[in-house]
């Protein structure tokens, strides 16, 4: 099972709205993923400004921020339900590695110029809360309902998946080859938290992207390396791409107006978006990439 | 004729309106009814056995109108996967697109669809007639038994894969005709079943000689070790 949802829109019309939106679409797929939810939604940068998503484990916020006093000149920390976003001037190459090193007992769930992402074991509609999510505003998100079929039902299980700067994944599906692609991607450098396959995917179109790659080509490839059912919504500062395995057994339905383009796994999702009826609602083909964006 | 009732699924469950709808005694009561608000809800209006006319007005979710007898649907916008699955007769039709699976193992009546209808597009007919105004996806008809597939507009990969006796029509373009699946020759009585659901479907601006029939090779009938690349 799993839900997947995601949102972009084309004009500033919803953008404080976003937020509420995705908000909808989750709760509305709880039943396809009753175990863990997730969502990553992306407004607009601030210059020099990075912002660093983090799993605090049960640790307080004043465990992270002590010790983000002796590692970060300038920061500041938002606190999240059980996630922080430090926003800082700190590039990646340098943070990320005094995170690992000095915040070991603490998880970084991604990060980037735009991306605000956050995810959590527990019923949906309780994440959807927690976070507050219908308070964000932004130009797009992507979001996830688990139900678990591999791997455990933690944060690390959870989806998106980020594994690079403003990327990130979701999926419903199940893929078979993916222990093959991560001991490949970890030859290469990559890095996993976890054992499940979405996790892999991601890895695997960071790493195309990195090489130069763009998502679009990325994810044509993706048909010929990563064998399974999937149905992916990817996302990055730009926009969102979705793409279905060729056998296609995995639902997905797109929903486009001047507005927006909403895409979830089933037309519930998105039965409460504005002007939903008049828009054009159709069923994405397999092994063709859709993507919307600047 | 009764007076038209509306049910609305704001206010009425759907377990509600389904059991209003299965068991109505059409001697005594309104015939005529318009669904409002289905919000892509799962299951509406199925298994439904009496002649009685409903309108759905709204996008609708999985197996609507599934298992239907006599009653006739209309959708007036999209349809999830499994729409009139199962259907013995009466008619089902949808303005918009539809997902997969439309019309499975459908045994009888008739399943329009004005927009597209995606992959396993009428999977192991059975005898009912469907169609498509717009294009079907892959492995359409696949082990279709009984009944027809007309499509006005393309077809994707494997269509008619593992064929019975159910005739497909296609007006466009097949990007793939599935195993044991070949085209034939259009009889009188081909054209005649094409003008006749054409002319059922109020679909005016197209011409019956447009179409190609494609039907099963009968090959794979009965096992044969020479066939075994193909199973």
């Amino acid at each position: 099972m799993c839900g997947i949802v995601g949102i972009y829109l084309k004009n500033s019309k919803y953008e404080l709205s976003l937020g509420s939106f995705l908000a909808d679409m989750l709760n509305s797929m709880e039943g396809r993923g009753p175990d863990s939810a997730g969502f990553a939604i992306y407004s607009k940068e601030i210059k020099n400004y990075y912002k660093y998503s983090i799993c605090l484990n049960k640790l307080s916020e004043n465990d992270f921020g002590l010790r983000a006093k002796e590692y970060f000149d300038n920061h500041k920390i938002y606190k999240h339900s059980d996630h922080i976003v430090l926003e800082t001037t700190e590039e990646p190459e340098k943070a990320l590695t005094i995170l690992e090193k000095n915040f070991a007992e603490f998880s970084i769930v991604g990060y980037g110029k735009s991306i605000n992402i956050f995810k959590q074991t527990g019923n949906p509609k309780d994440v959807v809360k927690n976070f507050q999510l219908s308070s964000f505003s932004g130009s797009h998100g992507i979001g996830h309902t688990r139900m678990a079929t591999e791997s455990l039902v933690t944060t690390e299980g959870s989806h998106p998946y980020s594994t690079a700067e403003d990327e990130c994944l979701v999926h419903n599906g199940s893929l078979s080859n993916h222990n093959n692609i991560r001991r490949i991607l970890i030859k290469e450098g990559g890095k996993f938290k976890s054992d499940n396959d979405t996790e892999v995917a991601a890895g695997y179109i960071s790493n195309k992207i990195f090489k130069g790659n763009d998502l679009e080509t990325t994810l044509k490839d993706s048909l010929k390396y990563l064998d399974g059912f999937y149905t992916f919504i990817a996302g990055n500062k730009d926009g969102i791409a979705l793409l279905r395995d060729e056998i296609a057994c995995k639902p997905a339905v797109v929903a486009e107006n001047e507005d927006y383009v909403a895409i979830a796994s089933e037309f519930q999702a998105m039965a409460h978006l504005p002007d939903i009826n008049e828009a054009k609602i159709f069923e994405p083909e397999p092994g063709i990439v859709y993507s919307w964006g600047n | 004729m009764g007076q038209l009732m509306e049910l609305d699924l704001k206010k009425i469950s759907l377990r509600e309106i389904n059991n209003t709808l299965q068991s109505l005694d059409i001697s005594q009561e309104d015939q005529n009814f318009t669904i409002t608000n289905p919000e892509g809800c799962h299951a509406l209006c199925v298994g439904i056995k009496q002649e009685i006319n409903i309108n759905i007005e709204g996008h609708v979710g999985y197996y609507c109108a599934g298992m239907n007898k006599e009653a006739n649907i209309k959708i007036n916008g999209s349809a999830g996967t499994g729409v009139a699955e199962n259907m013995m007769s009466g008619t089902v039709s949808i303005s918009g697109n539809v997902s997969q699976s439309a019309g499975a193992s459908a045994h009888g009546g008739l399943l329009y669809v004005n927009g597209d209808a995606s992959s396993r597009c009428g999977i192991s007919l059975k005898g009912a007639d469907i169609v498509v105004g717009g294009s079907v996806g892959h492995m359409s008809a696949f082990m279709a038994q009984s009944g027809s597939l007309l499509v006005c507009g393309d077809a994707g990969d494997a269509l008619g894969d593992s064929l019975y006796e159910a005739d497909i029509y296609v007006r466009g373009k097949v990007k793939s005709l599935g195993v044991d699946c070949i085209e034939k020759e259009i009889r009188k009585k081909d054209t005649d079943k094409i003008m006749d659901l054409l002319s059922k479907c109020k679909i005016e601006d197209i011409n019956p000689d447009e179409f190609k029939r494609f039907g099963s090779e009968r090959k794979l009938y009965n096992f044969d070790i020479d066939n075994i690349s193909n199973y």
